[in-house]
């Protein structure tokens, strides 16, 4: 038994890709990895991968643990801008930036919940479930914001999207923090193993005498909670809640960095740490977008492109090869040579 | 060993890697032409999987497979069946709502213009099934018919389609002792067509039976071939196991148990089972017997609260028992391993020590994780009081036999320290060994005091540690039977016998 | 002219035009719906517009889709009103009702959108210009650096839009000929405020933010989101790097007014002024107006009362 190297050999695909594409940041722009302080702030591309990659990977948290119950949560996105929208309400409104974030949790937690009564306890389908949010999350919001970009000033709420902490943008530290926290927290209580359990077989589960119901609602709270956290970052970031566009898509993002950092979608054993290294991917390759100066018309092109790459020497066929030249390269003993058929299927 | 005739199929050097295991080492089997070959071992030994390298259901990591002399390699099961081999699973894998000529037919319907005939279809169904001795409706649907018919179409599917090597995995285990006769019938005819078979089963009798040859293998390594007509079973099994079974004979324990644990009263749910009642005293085994569906597995649903009764009760030393799921049964120290363990048992992905702590990390609650170190001490001591045989228990369950998948459902409810632990098909597809090593289990659990529900299709077994048997039939308990009634003769009579009740 | 009689001719009180007696004229507005600050404000400002003329308006939200549109413009046809406005949500398919409009012999003014149909199935179209707007940026770029060298950096509409592709043709024929003018990185920034911040970043950290001399941003949203990061970066918006956008929403003249923005082009939430004027024009004395009419893309800078537009263009709905 490997325990010590073990968690370091399931990141190491994540870790290797991430390498990679930081590389190809470093070969458009050679400047890339150097970070400066200034205006009391960590300053640099790096600084800035990190930084922009917060909303994803808070969403990636609450996602992973979704997906690990072979759920999905496509409502996120739409709850951002439930939460942001809420959070800049409250501050115009005149109430402190303490009393928004827990307005704008409040809500994200709500939305969770919505989705987890339909999940766990109506049995909706996932991705129906959490579609009703996706689709009327975002009229929601706008009728908070009243169709308009809700533009505040309040400084303490700001500082969550736009500050820094000890030079560090606050996402980063948030992010940083929300997903050391959720991991210790599923990984010091029994919660990871019983959520696994969920995903993999909820029949058997259940009969284990889990109680699906409430882990499930609880896993799409949780869900609800990281995006009302994104959802204040991305309004304090720009002063201003905009409904029609804080989270647009973004739900796509959370979902592909959960499936780069190797979790399946058929639910089961999960890494946050690894679904967080995937948001850091998908951030890099943007930023390697961003940076290499290319017409906007090939953005998404290259960006799938790379992606397909990142999938492809992540598929499981992919990894039995590479199992067989370790084992055929490792063992000292000459096995008597038989053909070895690999056939592509 | 010299073969006068040329093998329609030989499988040289099939070696299969899983991840940390070698599942299959330089195995050899070599079929001919009008042989029944018996393809035999313990669960986990690797018949399953040299299956699956054969068909291309798996791709294997080394050997050749030589069908009439020629090199192949089938990619995946489609093409393998095109090239003469096909399979049969114990579990029918046809489409039950389609009718039986259709099952027969589909993928390759008879077409007249381009259009299905479904006439012509008819007809040419109906001829073939006669060739295997079948007369039946071939419109109506699959599930019309009984495991038995649809094991012989699906054979026929197979045979039709392929037509030169037939594997049959453990086609007999769900079906009854004329039933197994029918499927037997047909084998002898396909023997005579001149195809080669391989016949997988638990059942050494049937082996001696039906089959002409035997390939034993163990731990992935073939043991051995012989020829069935110049051996014993006890040679086949000393083969299997590597040594040989303990005694069968097993003197019967007194005793009617200690104190009642609990008391069923009227318990039963509408369309489901009739309201029945019992009394679970301490340190007995209840054997529950019935045919297929008679309600064995629906009793112990409604006892564990994994199905919620309409009506009655359960009382837990005289104090009433709301259960209103399984995790009320396990608060009350029940415990239920379930008839189907790959959907309700095991979960498959998790390692084997977490799905042995499952049930009772589960009660604790999520709050208070088992400390590491006690989880390995449940998890080693199980698999040592056990014997679970598994290359490390980081390994996912899956992985392992079914015999080994059993037992370490089995340790699951152990580490609860259930009271009252009910067994359903304890022994259902696992090997001659594992299966003796839970009927000892039983044993020793029934004498430490615990009580023990067990439901059983093998009578044979019921009677060997049953204190107690509770005879089903349509969904209604029609007989008890206790001491020196329980015998094999008595439970088939009250199995079979509609005027016979006995109190 | 003050801006509030160009931006609210008549709006605010009986203006001159309003005498004209055209006490029952009842018009139906079809608008696409309310996806934007810009799109409220229009509507705001054509009910206004109505109501300053004693124009009968009935309105109809289609919540961006064109069925809704066509069943509205059928309802006012069925109700005979004396002219209709239109949105239109895409360029197709309009053929038939406006066809119907015709055989009820009601005209139809296109705003702010122009479709593919026959012209002679509508009375005019009232809309502004995009490649217009983007060549008063580029010249006001030109004009204010007066033969320097200067750098510019472009944050594009949505790519493959037709803001996008206009605004940046029209900016880039306003600074033709001035060689000291190059566009040295562009980028789309989806027309968001988030966005707009996320790639000044990226062209900051790309250029170093002092090779940088001027941003044009296609709308004022993400012109707002790079003041955020030129900000954060160390650098003073409207000083270091000058900046100028589109559209002229109500925060872009306060980032006038605080100096850390230089000039925005107004996209005019005022259709319905010019729209109504030739209605009525032509039910009156059967007045042809022109097939198309161009408002006016104003420029605004730090020389306008910007803090007195945003008040009152806040009030719009923006």
């Amino acid at each position: 038994m490997a325990a010590p190297h073990a968690p370091l050999r399931r990141l190491a695909p994540q870790i290797i890709i991430l390498a990679a594409v930081l590389a190809l940041n470093l070969a458009v722009f050679p400047d890339f990895f150097r970070i400066e302080f200034q205006n009391g702030r960590l300053f640099g591309n790096l600084i800035d991968v990190l930084n922009r990659g917060a909303p994803t990977a808070l969403l990636a948290i609450g996602m992973t643990l979704v997906i690990a119950t072979r759920g999905i949560d496509l409502s996120v996105g739409a709850v951002m801008a439930i939460a942001g929208a809420v959070a800049a309400k409250i501050v115009v409104d005149g109430h402190g930036w303490g009393t928004a974030l827990l307005g704008a949790l409040a809500a994200g937690g709500a939305c969770g919940l919505w989705n987890g009564v339909l999940v766990a306890w109506l049995r909706i389908q996932p991705i129906v479930a959490t579609l009703v949010l996706m689709v009327a999350g975002r009229g929601v919001a706008q009728l908070v914001t009243e169709g308009t970009i809700l533009t505040f000033l309040n400084e303490g709420l700001i500082h969550l999207g736009a500050g820094t902490i000890l030079g560090m943008p606050t996402p980063v530290v948030i992010w940083i923090a929300l997903g050391a926290g959720v991991t210790w927290a599923v990984r010091r209580t029994a919660l990871g193993l019983l959520i696994e359990a969920i995903g993999i077989n909820e029949s058997a589960s259940r009969l284990a005498g889990i109680n699906a119901k409430v882990l499930l609602t609880c896993v799409y709270l949780v869900s609800g909670l990281c995006a009302a956290l994104a959802g204040v970052i991305v309004a304090a970031d720009i002063k201003g809640a905009d409904a029609n566009n804080a989270g647009l898509w973004l739900e796509l993002d959370a979902i592909l960095a959960v499936v780069i950092g190797g979790n399946s979608l058929l639910g089961g054993r999960f890494s946050i740490t690894a679904s967080l290294l995937g948001a850091l991917i998908i951030q890099s390759v943007n930023s390697a977008i961003l940076l290499s100066g290319m017409p906007p018309e090939f953005n998404l092109v290259i960006k799938a492109l790379i992606i397909l790459v990142i999938l492809v020497i992540q598929s499981p066929r992919i990894g039995h090869w590479l199992y067989i030249l370790r084992a055929s390269g490792g063992d000292p003993a000459p096995r008597r040579k038989t053909p070895v058929k690999e056939t592509a299927r | 060993m010299t073969d006068p005739v040329r093998p329609v199929l030989h499988a040289r050097g099939i070696t299969k890697f899983f991840p940390g295991a070698i599942a299959l080492a330089d195995v050899e089997l070599a079929l001919h032409p009008g042989e029944v070959h018996a393809l035999l071992g313990e669960n986990g030994a690797g018949k399953s999987t040299l299956i699956k390298c054969l068909t291309g259901a798996y791709a294997c990591d080394g050997g050749v497979v030589e069908l009439d002399g020629q090199l192949v390699d089938p990619g995946s099961t489609q093409e393998s069946q095109k090239l003469g081999i096909g399979t049969v699973y114990q579990e029918v894998n046809l489409l039950p709502n389609l009718t039986v000529a259709e099952n027969l037919f589909l993928g390759r319907q008879p077409t007249r213009w381009g259009m299905i005939s479904r006439r012509r279809m008819a007809a040419e169904a109906a001829e073939v099934l006669a060739g295997y001795g079948l007369d039946i409706d071939v419109r109506e649907p699959l599930s019309h018919y009984s495991v038995a018919v649809q094991q012989v179409v699906a054979i026929a599917r197979a045979v039709e389609m392929s037509g030169r090597v037939l594997i049959l995995d453990e086609p007999t285990a769900s079906l009854d002792q004329g039933e197994v006769e029918l499927v037997f019938d047909v084998i002898r005819r396909l023997k005579a067509r001149g195809l080669a078979i391989v016949f997988i089963t638990h059942f050494l009798d049937q082996v001696f039976a039906i089959c002409d040859r035997a390939t034993v293998l163990r731990n992935g390594h073939v043991v051995g071939t012989r020829a069935l007509a110049d051996c014993a079973p006890r040679d086949i099994v000393h083969l299997m196991l590597g040594r040989q079974l303990e005694s069968e004979v097993r003197e019967r324990h007194g005793g009617q148990g200690g104190e009642v644990l609990a008391e069923i009263d009227g318990l039963g749910r509408r369309g489901m089972i009739e309201p029945f009642s019992m009394r679970i005293r301490q340190g007995e085994v209840i054997g529950l017997a019935g045919l297929l569906g008679a309600g064995r597995t629906e009793t112990a649903n409604l006892i564990f609260g994994a199905v919620q009764a309409d009506q009655g009760g359960v009382r837990l030393r005289g104090r009433a028992l709301s259960l209103k799921g399984p995790r009320d049964a396990i608060a009350a120290r029940f415990a239920l391993c379930p008839e189907d363990r790959k959907t309700d048992g095991i979960i498959g992905d998790l390692s084997v020590r977490d799905n042995i702590i499952l049930a009772l990390q589960a009660r604790q609650g999520w709050a208070r994780p088992i400390p590491r170190a006690k989880v390995e001490e449940i998890a080693q001591g199980y698999v040592r009081a056990l014997d679970i045989r598994a290359a490390s228990l980081d390994m996912p369950i899956r992985l392992l036999s079914g015999g080994n998948q059993q037992k370490a459902l089995l340790a699951r409810w152990l580490a609860t320290e259930p009271e009252l632990l009910i067994l359903d098909e304890p022994t259902r597809g696992i090997d001659v060994g594992a299966h003796a090593e839970i009927i000892q289990l039983i044993e020793r659990l029934r004498e430490e005091g615990m009580s023990l529900i067990v439901a059983s299709s093998e009578i044979e077994e019921l009677v060997a540690y049953s204190t107690r048997v509770i005879v089903l039939r349509d969904r209604v308990q029609v007989a008890e039977l206790e001491g020196g009634e329980i015998t094999a003769g008595n439970i088939v009579r009250a199995i079979a016998d509609e005027d016979r009740e006995v109190a | 002219m003050t801006f509030k009689a160009t931006l609210l001719a008549g709006a605010v009180a009986l203006a001159p035009m309003a005498a004209v007696a055209d006490d029952d004229l009842t018009i139906g507005f079809s608008q696409i719906g309310s996806e934007s600050g810009w799109r409220a404000a229009e509507t705001t400002v054509t009910r206004q517009q109505a109501e300053a003329r004693g124009i009968d308006l009935k309105f109809a939200d289609a919540q961006q889709k064109q069925e809704n549109q066509i069943k509205a413009i059928r309802s006012f046809i069925a109700q005979g009103v004396d002219g209709i406005l239109l949105a239109p949500v895409v360029a197709t398919g309009w053929d038939d009702v406006l066809e119907e409009a015709q055989d009820a012999e009601i005209p139809v003014i296109l705003m702010d959108r122009t479709v593919d149909a026959d012209e002679s199935l509508y009375l005019t179209a009232v809309t502004s210009d995009l490649v217009h707007e983007g060549q008063v940026a580029g010249e006001w770029l030109a004009k204010e650096m007066d033969g320097q060298p200067c750098r510019i950096v472009e944050l594009q509409g949505t790519t493959g839009s037709s803001p996008a592709i206009d605004r940046k043709a029209g900016f880039e024929q306003g600074i033709e000929g001035h060689d000291n003018l190059e566009i040295v990185r562009s980028q789309t920034g989806d027309f968001t405020r988030s966005q707009g911040k996320v790639v000044m970043e990226s062209f900051l950290k790309a250029e170093g933010g002092a090779n940088i001399c001027a941003l044009y941003a296609h709308n004022d949203d993400m012109a707002v989101g790079a003041i955020q990061a030129i900000k954060e970066a160390g650098l003073v918006p409207g000083k270091d790097i000058r900046i100028v956008a589109i559209d002229a929403v109500p925060d872009a003249h306060l980032a006038i007014a605080n100096g850390e923005m230089n000039a925005t082009i107004e996209l005019t939430p005022n259709m319905a002024g010019p729209a109504l004027d030739a209605l009525e024009a032509y039910l009156q004395s059967g007045t042809q107006p022109a097939k198309w009419i161009q408002t006016e893309s104003r420029l605004y800078t730090a020389a306008d009362d910007n803090m007195a537009v945003y008040e009152e263009k806040k009030s719009l709905g923006y």
